[in-house]
């Protein structure tokens, strides 16, 4: 009974859902054509190029490929004593062939790396092998050893089978100050050199702090936007917007000069006597210019969702709130701001992500304390040139970001968010 | 207990929003204790101004209004106690039903047993038991519409302001929950102000109507007195249908009076007009022309039929008649219906005492 009623057919007998997606089709083609550009654009500048990012930050088969036979034979050493002569013969072999290759130079930095001495270790066998001092019909691993005394070290063997798989997670590490120790276990790095950590924190930190600056600074204004009469309203969200359309180097620049210790703030302080001609507070170079400038640059963001849903709040519930007996806080707290939640989420979330992946504005006017950790990330892309540490952070701001939004799709609901 | 006929007293209020125009006008009102009274008004006439003013969202300009011998001007809202509902309804919809009704009593800190046992009173009260859990977004309009009226009367106010609350609502439910309004406001004898243009509405509902006009109350009185007799001519055309005549007195005794009309003469029955000369319209409703009089009327004329229209349960009639051709004569459809035809000639006769010659327009 049921399956039949499930089946309802169309006046010439077609199942009516047959016919509903026939009739449907073209539109669905249509619609899939109109986003296909945009899919492609999506694909080609931004799945890719993250794919791409990914598999460089944890790519290590650079050295797997160098040494193809001394892997295959590491296979069968258990990585506790000395390894034995097949192992010294393979990289012999193998080390002769990059030498002929004339690509022996990057094995050793890439395993100096790994273990400090590599590469005068290497380049010792290098010089012995150019002056073909060593004899093939011989033991290798006695003569190698004779070379230098660092092929006589297992820790050096171990190095090197550390290097094996084609794949590694060292950039990660790195970014979180840690290291694969000799015997692959993870280890810290020492304490005064720890440098990574501090800046995540730094950069959560900034983030953190501006968003609840950008909120805190936002909310009024987005409700007073809401509020105002047109004709007023209009202005004020020019001047909400005015900041978008100045450039964001300029807007750092007269921050640089609005703030420095003989700038226009200060000068404006010592005039009406809040502060000695000779004591004045510094206000850049440090976390204050940060939090100011940034702050700034960013309050649009949170301001344009809060406006967008607060003018679709009806005003009727803020007065049917005060007329059943709620003061005008109470009506506030359990009517107004429960309705704009939406909005908060929007914005907090837009600010914290964009504040954690900025760089330029903190490193002009935040001095030594304005380097982060997109700094660092551009640092090593441009500087070091060590692009795989750098998509390596990269990747981890991400996900950084992805854990925030998780957060927040947990606490609020992805589905609450109201962006216009 | 006596009621108090001045519970709610307007004492000639002046409101002006921007300092150019008076948007009310020396406003002189008194509503009695456990009233139902309705402002009535085409939109921009005041009569929502008034009730904001009531209601504490706009400070009177000038004058004071008192709620049971006390001056409310310098109160806020929320210390009033004076129930709201609004026309969009303004249900917190973030809150559920229980939630919505629970507010008001949450935040007189009232104790939970208590709150329960309103809320339930409250909603029975607007039969919509087992709704509590229920968001305002899966109501229906008529469901939401009752939420608010439980809403506003759940903390048990001593003045209930509606603010055309039916006006989203299509025709068949506005009219069903008139009368369940009606009924709430019999059964709980609050005093009600409301707010609405639907002169029907008005007329159904209200103990007295006061008709809003250009910041000033044109006729304050109950039903069908305001219908029947109406004091001037805005209020004669705002409330129910009305046909008119413009003219000149040309003689005036006690009770009656003669307009001139052109090339005609009419007997009316004379209530802002009071010497010779002056210039009146004259005000008919078209239920009270009958056709083919029997009895002796003291206007007899004959009209042409312009257009016949049919509306059910009765027939409307626009006749040519006296050099206006825009007279409409309100036929209801019996038995003993008569053959309407256009273009026929047809007699009509009413009383000098139903045609009210009021202030000329």
């Amino acid at each position: 009974m049921s399956s039949e009623a499930k089946q309802i057919l169309t006046t010439d007998g077609i199942p009516l859902e047959v016919s509903l997606k026939k009739a449907e089709r073209k539109n669905k083609v249509k619609a899939f054509l109109l986003v296909a550009p945009l899919l492609l654009f999506l694909v080609i500048t931004y799945i890719f190029p993250i794919g791409e990012m990914f598999t460089r930050s944890i790519d290590d088969k650079m050295i797997t490929n160098m040494l193809p036979k001394t892997f295959k034979e590491m296979e069968n050493w258990d990585g506790q004593e000395l390894p034995p002569e097949e192992v010294f013969s393979a990289f012999y072999y193998d080390y002769k062939a990059l030498v002929e290759k004339q690509e022996h130079g990057k094995l050793g930095q890439r395993l100096n790396k790994e273990k400090n001495g590599f590469n005068s270790t290497t380049k010792r066998l290098f010089r012995n092998i150019k002056r073909k001092k060593i004899d093939e019909s011989a033991s290798f691993k006695e003569q190698m050893m004779k070379v230098h005394k660092n092929w006589g070290k297992v820790e050096y063997w171990q190095a090197i089978k550390r290097t094996a798989p084609p794949y590694t997670l060292a950039k990660y590490l790195k970014g979180m100050d840690m290291y694969y120790a000799a015997d692959g276990s993870i280890a810290q790095v020492d304490e005064d050199r720890r440098i990574h950590r501090i800046l995540w924190l730094r950069t959560l930190e900034i983030a953190f702090f501006v968003t609840l600056f950008c909120f805190a600074m936002g909310y009024p204004i987005a409700h007073l936007l809401a509020t105002l009469p047109m004709k007023y309203s209009n202005l004020l969200m020019i001047c909400v917007l005015l900041p978008f359309w100045t450039s964001l180097l300029v807007r750092t620049a007269s921050w640089m000069i609005l703030l420095q210790q003989q700038g226009v703030v200060n000068d404006f302080f010592v005039m009406i006597g809040l502060v000695a001609d000779d004591n004045r507070p510094e206000m850049m170079y440090n976390k204050v210019g940060t939090y100011v400038a940034m702050t700034q640059i960013l309050l649009p963001f949170m301001v344009l969702p809060l406006y967008s849903v607060m003018k679709t709040i009806s005003p009727s519930l803020m007065r049917a709130g005060k007329s059943l007996g709620g003061t005008p806080f109470v009506a506030f707290w359990k009517v107004y701001f429960p309705l704009t939640i939406p909005g908060i989420g929007a914005g907090c979330l837009l600010v914290f992500i964009l504040a954690i992946g900025y760089y330029i504005t903190p490193a002009l006017v935040g001095g030594a304390s304005g380097t982060l950790i997109s700094n660092q990330i551009a640092y090593h892309m441009k500087t070091t040139l060590d692009w795989s540490f750098a998509s390596a952070m990269g990747l981890m701001l991400l996900t950084g970001v992805l854990v925030v939004y998780w957060i927040y799709n947990k606490l609020v609901g992805v589905d609450n968010i109201k962006l216009g | 207990m006596s009621k108090n006929p001045e519970f709610v007293k307007f004492d000639k209020v002046d409101k002006s929003y921007d300092g150019k125009v008076l948007v009310v006008k020396d406003l002189q009102l008194d509503i009695a204790e456990g009233e139902f009274i309705t402002m009535l008004g085409p939109s921009g006439s005041g009569k929502t101004t008034c009730l904001m003013m009531l209601a504490g969202f706009e400070t009177p300009t000038n004058g004071e209004i008192l709620l049971d011998g006390n001056i409310i001007s310098n109160i806020p809202p929320h210390k009033r106690g004076i129930g709201m509902v609004f026309q969009n309804y303004a249900l917190f919809p973030h809150m559920t039903v229980y939630e919505n009704l629970a507010f008001p009593l949450r935040v007189r800190k009232v104790e939970k047993g208590e709150i329960d046992k309103k809320v339930d009173k409250a909603l029975s009260m607007v039969s919509l038991n087992g709704f509590e859990s229920r968001m305002p977004a899966q109501l229906s309009g008529g469901q939401q519409q009752r939420v608010a009226v439980a809403r506003a009367l759940v903390f048990d106010p001593a003045v209930v302001l509606m603010d055309e609350p039916l006006g989203a609502l299509d025709k068949n439910l506005r009219e069903s929950m008139q009368y369940e309004i009606k009924h709430i406001h019999e059964s709980i004898g609050v005093t009600v102000v409301y707010v609405t243009h639907d002169q029907s509405e008005a007329l159904t509902m209200s103990n007295r109507i006061a008709v809003f006009n250009d910041g000033k109350v044109q006729q304050l009185s109950d039903p069908a007195e305001l219908y029947e007799k109406p004091v001037n001519s805005f209020v004669a055309e705002f409330i129910g249908e009305n046909n008119t005549f413009n003219g000149e007195v040309s003689d005036i005794d006690k009770d009656k009076c003669k307009v001139k009309l052109g090339n005609a003469e009419i007997l009316a029955n004379p209530i802002s007009v009071k010497s010779k000369g002056e210039k009146t319209t004259v005000s008919l409703r078209p239920e009270r022309a009958l056709i083919n009089p029997t009895d002796k009327m003291d206007n007899m004329f004959t009209g042409k039929i312009e257009e016949v229209i049919y509306h059910g349960d009765h027939t409307r009639v626009r006749l040519d008649l006296l050099g206006s051709s825009e007279f409409i004569l309100k036929v209801p459809n019996s038995t003993s219906n008569l053959e309407l035809k256009v273009k026929e000639d047809i007699n009509i006769g009413w009383n000098s005492v139903d045609a009210r010659a009021l202030d000329p327009k």
